[in-house]
């Protein structure tokens, strides 16, 4: 197929139409919905409300609770391991605090416990891929903190309470509001270089939701910037990690407190022991689950396992039903298909187009709201462009950034976007860009029940994606950064607190065989185990023909 | 060996030497899954971010060796290629608290700064494009800023410490060097500092509790009348 400029001819054509309007549009600003057009559009067009993609669990705390299919499969399943093979009298770590999870959640968590007092070699991060690699890495926008004279915690507060739908839980969001501007400080401590005018106060951004500038930003590597940061004093401090090991059990104490996890060594099949004072879940999300089929921004170890493992000790979820697609991800060329497309492109000020040029939502609704708005151009109104491989989008208009803001303002401040299109032909300051909605974010999660992180369970804390009740049924732009950062060091310092006042006794697994009870009573027939540690992507061409031998 | 799906063009790609036929719109890390591999180390966060997939090839009857992230590169009829998952690098202990942004810092951390011989390998090596040799350079002369800036993009693959030949790790000597440059060189936000200040005397507590206390329908109005600016 002959290319130009990194497209074939008949998207050129369409392209011809979007820079036809392109002087008008620079002029025209499309008006934000209510809250009622916001309502029926996403019961319309967003997949939450496609009644196919889901269904009842017919176990545990949540029983009844109607969850995507994807989720329901790994709640409903079998133990990876059956807990009699496991000698539970050994303890290979004897620990203060294990933290599962190595993202940014799991690493603010250990800094913050470091700092609490808790001894390094008492500390446990154990990492299913490299310390570090996580979703935390990849978010290229931001994080939203009220530090500006124009703005504060309480409108900061009110805006993610109606993106959430009013659904958030009050206590953790003032917590997460109230905390912001102390982890900017923090970041500023270790060396975070956050985008910033000459005097150092911060160049703030707006975002979809928010009704003021409160995004603060390091170019389009914003995670990346923290992550590099946190990480490096994590192994500054000697926090003891494990990577290439999940956790693949929650092990409990005789009087049914969470007490460590039975670890499981990747490449070598070894399993470990770690016994545990307090256990930290910082698992992250569920992308590689893929709901409803759709492609997703998450890393390769997003497989939902923090809610597998809480699952099974009893802890309670809330908002599961509620997943985030990201409005924005690359719908071409094939090889990008999914991978995101930061919201920071909008806001900039680029705005998405139909394949006649034209504009059919605010560049900056709440992310559901957009999202839904693109699925409802591209399958409904037919407005879409579909891709040499059947796959629908609109444009993503981002040379107006260079119009609006002056030429060299796309490698200046969004060099992750510019260096990922041009590996694949496309210049993004003269073309623009084709986008759908994909899988982003874990809205809700494990119940935390508290400001100090604590969920349902004894002895369990959570933080960050896998957790649920910050954000309620839909996260704004900024705030995943900003929630993990303020969870993270709560979890942290409340985990060090509790584990000075605690003694366990002998772990056991007896609730693996109480759930494996409750699969029978529930009669649930499956051949199907969690958690699955890691998306299979193998050829079908293999699997069809492979052989267990070796 | 013949590939599986005739229906779309493939190309010939050499997995550690292995030929397999393969789509040719696939990605590296794509193309390895598509022949079976399943991977464990060598795959990150897949979107070019994390550096977990740095990747060495070299076309067949080249002589030039290339360095790619296997998840952002096509690939191409005759590759013969190879994962690097890991790589073997000094990184230096230190306390930020303790370390001085004085000119030889970074030498001090990292001595062998000074054995760069300008050979520009590590430019060639660098993924991300970056002038890797430059903010070596750069630090070498205690040059925060500009090892800061020239560095920023940095995704740590450790192709660069892979191909120095005086064994020079260039990422981590850059980490330390923005980070420096972060946490002593750059002005520090009042405006964070003043707002911490203010929420440390409880000056938005009262509010925010009164917002967790109202009705959804004065919240929803409430939020509707907002002002957007």
């Amino acid at each position: 197929m002959m290319l130009t400029r990194g497209y074939p001819d008949y998207m050129l054509e369409s392209i011809d139409l979007v820079e036809a309007t392109r002087d008008r549009r620079l002029k025209e600003s499309f008006g934000s919905m209510q809250l009622e057009e916001r309502e029926e559009i996403l019961r319309k067009y967003h997949p939450d409300y496609n009644a196919r993609g889901r269904r009842p669990v017919r176990l545990g705390p949540n029983k009844g609770d109607v969850f995507p299919h994807e989720v329901v499969d790994i709640l409903e399943a079998h133990p990876l391991v059956d807990p009699s093979s496991i000698d539970l009298t050994h303890l290979d770590f004897d620990l203060d605090i294990l933290i599962i999870g190595g993202g940014g959640a799991g690493m603010t968590a250990a800094l913050w416990a470091f700092y609490s007092g808790v001894k390094p070699e008492n500390l446990l991060i154990v990492q299913k891929l490299r310390l570090g690699d996580s979703n935390s890495i990849m978010s290229q926008g931001g994080i939203q903190v009220a530090d500006k004279p124009y703005d504060s915690p309480t409108i900061h507060y009110l805006d993610a309470l109606g993106g959430g739908h009013f659904t958030n839980n009050p206590e953790l969001l003032r917590t997460l509001v109230l905390d912001a501007p102390r982890i900017l400080r923090w970041h500023e401590g270790l060396g975070v270089e956050y985008d910033r005018e000459a005097s150092g106060d911060m160049i703030t951004l707006p975002c979809g939701g928010a009704s003021r500038n409160r995004i603060h930003s390091a170019k389009d590597y914003t995670g990346m910037e923290i992550v590099r940061n946190i990480k490096d004093e994590v192994i500054n401090k000697g926090v003891t990690v494990i990577e290439f090991t999940s956790a693949v059990e929650l092990m409990m104490d005789d009087a049914d407190r969470v007490a460590g996890a039975v670890l499981y060594n990747m490449e070598t099949g070894q399993y470990y022991v770690a016994r545990a004072k307090a256990t930290i879940l910082a698992t992250g999300g569920f992308g590689r689950l893929h709901i409803q089929g759709f492609q997703t921004t998450n890393h390769y170890g997003a497989t939902g396992d923090g809610i597998a493992l809480a699952y099974r000790v009893g802890a309670r979820l809330r908002d599961m039903d509620s997943v985030q697609y990201h409005p924005t991800g690359a719908a071409y060329p094939e090889q990008i298909v999914g991978l995101l497309v930061t919201e920071k492109v909008r806001n900039l000020g680029a705005q998405p187009v139909n394949k006649l040029g034209e504009q059919f939502v605010n560049p900056l609704e709440p992310r559901d709201v957009e999202a839904s708005a693109i699925i409802r151009e591209c399958y409904e109104r037919e407005k879409g462009i579909e891709t040499p491989t059947g796959m629908r989008g609109v444009w993503l208009d981002t040379p107006m950034l260079e119009l609006i803001h002056g030429e060299g303002t796309i490698e200046k401040n969004l060099p992750a976007m510019f260096r990922q299109n041009r590996r694949f032909g496309i210049d993004m300051r003269r073309s623009p860009i084709l986008v759908f909605p994909t899988l982003h974010f874990q809205n809700g999660g494990v119940e935390m029940i508290n400001a100090n992180a604590e969920t349902t369970v004894k002895g369990l804390f959570a933080a960050g994606e896998v957790t649920g009740g910050t954000h309620g049924k839909n996260r704004l732009m900024g705030n995943s950064i900003l929630d993990y950062s303020v969870y993270g060091r709560r979890a942290g310092i409340s985990a060090a607190q509790y584990a000075k006042e605690v003694k366990v006794s002998r772990v056991t697994l007896r609730h693996v065989k109480r759930y494996e009870a409750l699969l029978k009573e529930a009669h649930v027939e499956t051949t199907r185990s969690s958690p699955i540690l890691l998306p299979e992507y193998r050829g079908e061409g293999v699997l069809s023909h492979s052989l267990d031998i070796f | 060996m013949v590939g599986r799906d005739s229906s779309e063009s493939t190309v010939k790609i050499y997995v550690m030497g292995k030929e397999y036929a393969v789509p040719s719109n696939l990605t590296i890390m794509k193309a390895m899954e598509y022949i079976g591999y399943r991977f464990i180390r060598g795959s990150g966060c897949r979107e070019g971010f994390c550096g977990a997939c740095a990747t060495v090839y070299r076309i067949k009857d080249e002589y030039r060796l290339r360095m790619v992230l296997a998840c952002q590169e096509t690939v191409q009829d005759g590759m013969y290629l190879t994962q690097i998952p890991f790589t073997p690098a000094n990184k230096a202990i230190y306390d930020m608290e303790e370390v001085k942004p004085s000119g030889n810092t970074l030498l001090e951390y990292y001595p062998e700064i000074a054995r760069c011989l300008c050979c520009n390998t590590c430019t060639k090596a660098c993924p991300q494009e970056l002038e890797v040799m430059n903010y070596v350079q750069a630090a070498l002369k205690g040059d925060f800023e500009e090892a800061a800036r020239l560095s920023f993009d940095c995704i740590s693959c450790g192709l660069c410490a892979m191909r120095c030949p005086a064994e020079i790790v260039p990422y981590n000597i850059a980490l330390l060097a923005r980070r420096i440059y972060g946490k002593y060189l750059l002005p520090k936000s009042r405006e964070v500092k003043r707002v911490v200040r203010e929420i440390e005397e409880g000056k938005y507590g009262e509010e925010l509790r009164m917002l967790g206390q109202m009705s959804l329908a004065d919240l929803k109005k409430r939020y509707a009348e907002r002002r957007i600016t």
